[in-house]
């Protein structure tokens, strides 16, 4: 039990596939107790069948694992105790009113006095005034504050959340976010998958899924630098003639346009410096080497596994 | 412009094909409306067309012989020969008699008084009783209707008889517990079974179909609730809510039809209980096979159907065939039709309607075990 202690999630392997479709194949990870751990990809790439795998609500077809030291496979009615579950679509009753969806909440878990802890936790949300509107009747915003609150009322150990900002405004974002950082300074895991980048930015560690499987992990730094990305940007003059002229010459891996400019991206920096040596003298361009986004990495990262898969 | 053209705007074929087709291919694809539109249809014509028997035959009868006499047998034979009556018990006094009609166990009993032969015989125009249990007017009504024929033909091949030219002996006919033949003592009591049977099956059996649909069945199951317990938590307040409904339907009935309640409103309380958990249970079930909403309602109609024809609440149960009656004993309302019918009109005691109990609690267990069990308590 000792893993078990600053371990949250320990899985090895975790293979899952739906009518012959495989959704998730071979992933596996450690995600430290006390950790914002951020989980990424695509549309479809197995985040949320990962996700339920960890809470029990679904069965591997292979591999094995812990969470919170307990085996996800045959001790799934212990993990439901200590992690929250936030799902993608809200999921509280909508003709419920908060104050009634928490105090729901806080039964089936076993608090004690449910109904001073839902006032409690109405307060904390800010909610206050609120308590007796119906779930249903508040805004998107409101609503995901009302489901991170339903998440945490039990005092899980764990919180498990399936890309909670979709679809809410940034302010709200700011403050969801900032919420959760309190959480884990308190020793709260959060593991939250997001298609943002400024939000993968605020989490001590990241996993990229595309496909099924697990491409990387590691803090954003070690990602943007395990990535071998050589990229310059290019300003001024043409930028749009530029980008076609560029896709797809040998030595450019990618070419994205941000803004008023470009990110030419390439994995082998002399074929890269190469490719692009009859652009540089080129008037009015202006060349500089960067650092690769994590948004470059992450698409260059899909390219290559879309490689690997045809 | 004409009328006509205004609605016909330009393209309203194309949009009105668009949407027939897209219509077509949800249709394709719902594979349990699908399956509604076969079933039903055959499933009524079985029922109907074979099932369905409004003049019964073969009436489950018990006989008291109070002499041991060849013209008594004729006379029993000639009961027999009608075909209305199917002699199943020999009882051997009169409590037992009683006994058999007010627990349903047969329809008729025919009692052939002592010194009956050596009456006829003296022409003294004997009387033997023919009690029916008229709770049922249509079924105990055609049999009732054949005994003056009986009169006329039983004895007729009979030597050394008295030849008055009158009928050699009378019978008397003893139509009991509802002897007015007042329909609504008939179709209260089997109302109550019937409307509990509809609405409390709908109660559940969208359920847990909602909950998928709305998509917090996701974060039910993520929580540390167990199958039974979101059965049980579901269940119990439709029963209160079914106990009220029935209640409503029972002093509705006797206040408004002047339907008597003979027997005790408690044990009348606790069975009722019993149906409506039963209903409940077979509701849940299916909520948990559905898998949406329209489907659920489906099969709860589907479910419903044999229950109005097969219960013996419109057609007499005694007058189907044998495998009729035997999808009929699994449907909680057929027990809660003769349990309530039993206990109202007749004034009968647990100790009357024991079966029917027993098979109300060992549907609603079924029901629960399957529920329980095809509860999935993961999405996979």
């Amino acid at each position: 039990m000792s893993a078990a202690a600053d371990i949250a999630i320990d899985v090895r392997g975790l293979t899952k596939s739906f009518d012959g479709r495989v959704v998730v194949r071979n992933v596996s990870m450690q995600v430290p107790r006390g950790a914002i751990y951020g989980f990424l990809g695509p549309n479809g790439s197995g985040k949320t069948t990962t996700i339920r795998m960890l809470c029990g609500l679904l069965t591997p077809d292979e591999g094995a694992g812990t969470c919170l030291g307990y085996d996800i496979r045959t001790q799934a009615d212990r993990i439901k105790r200590h992690v929250g579950y936030m799902t993608q679509r809200f999921s509280l009753y909508q003709d419920l009113s908060v104050r009634e969806n928490l105090e729901f909440v806080a039964r089936l878990y076993g608090v004690p006095e449910p109904t001073q802890a839902a006032v409690a936790m109405i307060r904390r949300l800010g909610l206050a005034g609120r308590e007796e509107q119906i779930a249903g009747s508040l805004s998107g915003g409101w609503k995901q504050r009302l489901a991170l609150g339903a998440c945490t009322l039990p005092n899980p150990q764990l919180l498990l959340l399936d890309e909670p900002t979709a679809g809410v405004d940034p302010r709200a974002r700011r403050d969801f976010w900032n919420e959760i950082h309190e959480l884990a300074a308190d020793g709260l895991t959060v593991l939250v998958s997001t298609h943002y980048m400024d939000e993968a930015e605020r989490c001590h560690a990241i996993a990229y899924i595309a496909y099924g499987e697990l491409l990387t992990q590691g803090s954003v730094s070690d990602v943007i630098r395990q990535s071998a990305l050589h990229t310059y940007t290019v300003s001024g003059g043409d930028i749009n003639g530029l980008l076609h002229e560029l896709s797809g010459r040998p030595g450019i891996d990618m070419v994205a346009p941000f803004g008023a400019s470009l990110h030419v991206c390439g994995r082998d920096a002399d074929a890269l410096e190469k490719a692009i040596a009859p652009y540089r003298k080129r008037k009015g361009l202006r060349w500089e080497r960067a650092e690769p986004s994590l948004e470059d990495v992450f698409i260059d990262l899909m390219a290559r596994a879309k490689d690997n898969f045809q | 412009m004409t009328p006509l053209a205004r609605f016909i705007a330009p393209g309203f074929w194309l949009r009105t094909r668009a949407m027939l087709v897209k219509e077509f291919i949800q249709l394709r694809r719902d594979r349990v409306s699908f399956a509604m539109i076969v079933m039903i249809p055959l499933m009524q014509l079985v029922l109907f067309g074979y099932a369905i028997n409004t003049t019964p035959r073969n009436l489950p009868t018990a006989v008291l012989m109070q002499e041991n006499s060849d013209l008594g047998r004729s006379v029993l034979k000639a009961f027999e020969n009608t075909r209305y009556f199917r002699m199943v018990a020999q009882v051997h006094d009169e409590e037992a008699f009683d006994r058999l009609l007010a627990s349903g166990e047969v329809l008729f009993a025919i009692e052939i008084p002592r010194g009956f032969e050596r009456a006829v015989r003296r022409g003294e125009r004997p009387a033997l009783l023919v009690a029916a249990d008229a709770t049922d007017p249509v079924a105990s009504g055609t049999a009732l209707g054949a005994l003056s024929q009986i009169v006329q033909t039983a004895l007729q091949n009979e030597r050394a008889l008295p030849d008055a030219g009158k009928p050699l002996f009378e019978i008397r006919q003893h139509a009991r517990y509802n002897p007015a033949a007042v329909t609504a003592f008939n179709i209260v009591p089997g109302l109550v079974g019937t409307i509990l049977t509809m609405t409390m099956l709908v109660f559940t059996a969208l359920s847990v179909t909602r909950e998928v649909e709305r998509g917090t069945m996701e974060s039910l199951l993520a929580m540390p609730i167990t199958p039974l317990e979101i059965m049980l938590g579901k269940i119990v307040p439709y029963i209160i809510v079914g106990f009220l409904q029935a209640a409503l339907i029972i002093a509705t009935g006797m206040f408004l039809f002047a339907v008597p309640v003979l027997g005790s409103l408690w044990l009348l309380a606790a069975l009722s209980t019993l149906f409506i958990a039963a209903n409940l249970a077979i509701g849940y079930t299916f909520s948990t096979v559905a898998q949406n909403q329209l489907q659920a309602v489906q099969m709860t109609m589907m479910f419903f159907l044999p229950n109005i024809l097969l219960s013996g609440f419109m057609f007499p149960f005694a007058g189907m065939p044998a495998w009729a009656q035997w999808i009929g004993e699994c449907l909680p309302l057929t027990h809660y039709v003769r349990i309530v019918r039993a206990i109202m009109l007749k004034g009968s005691t647990l100790a009357d309607v024991h079966y029917d109990a027993l098979a109300l609690a060992g549907l609603m267990l079924v029901a629960m075990a399957i529920a329980v069990s095809r509860f999935r308590r993961t999405l996979d």
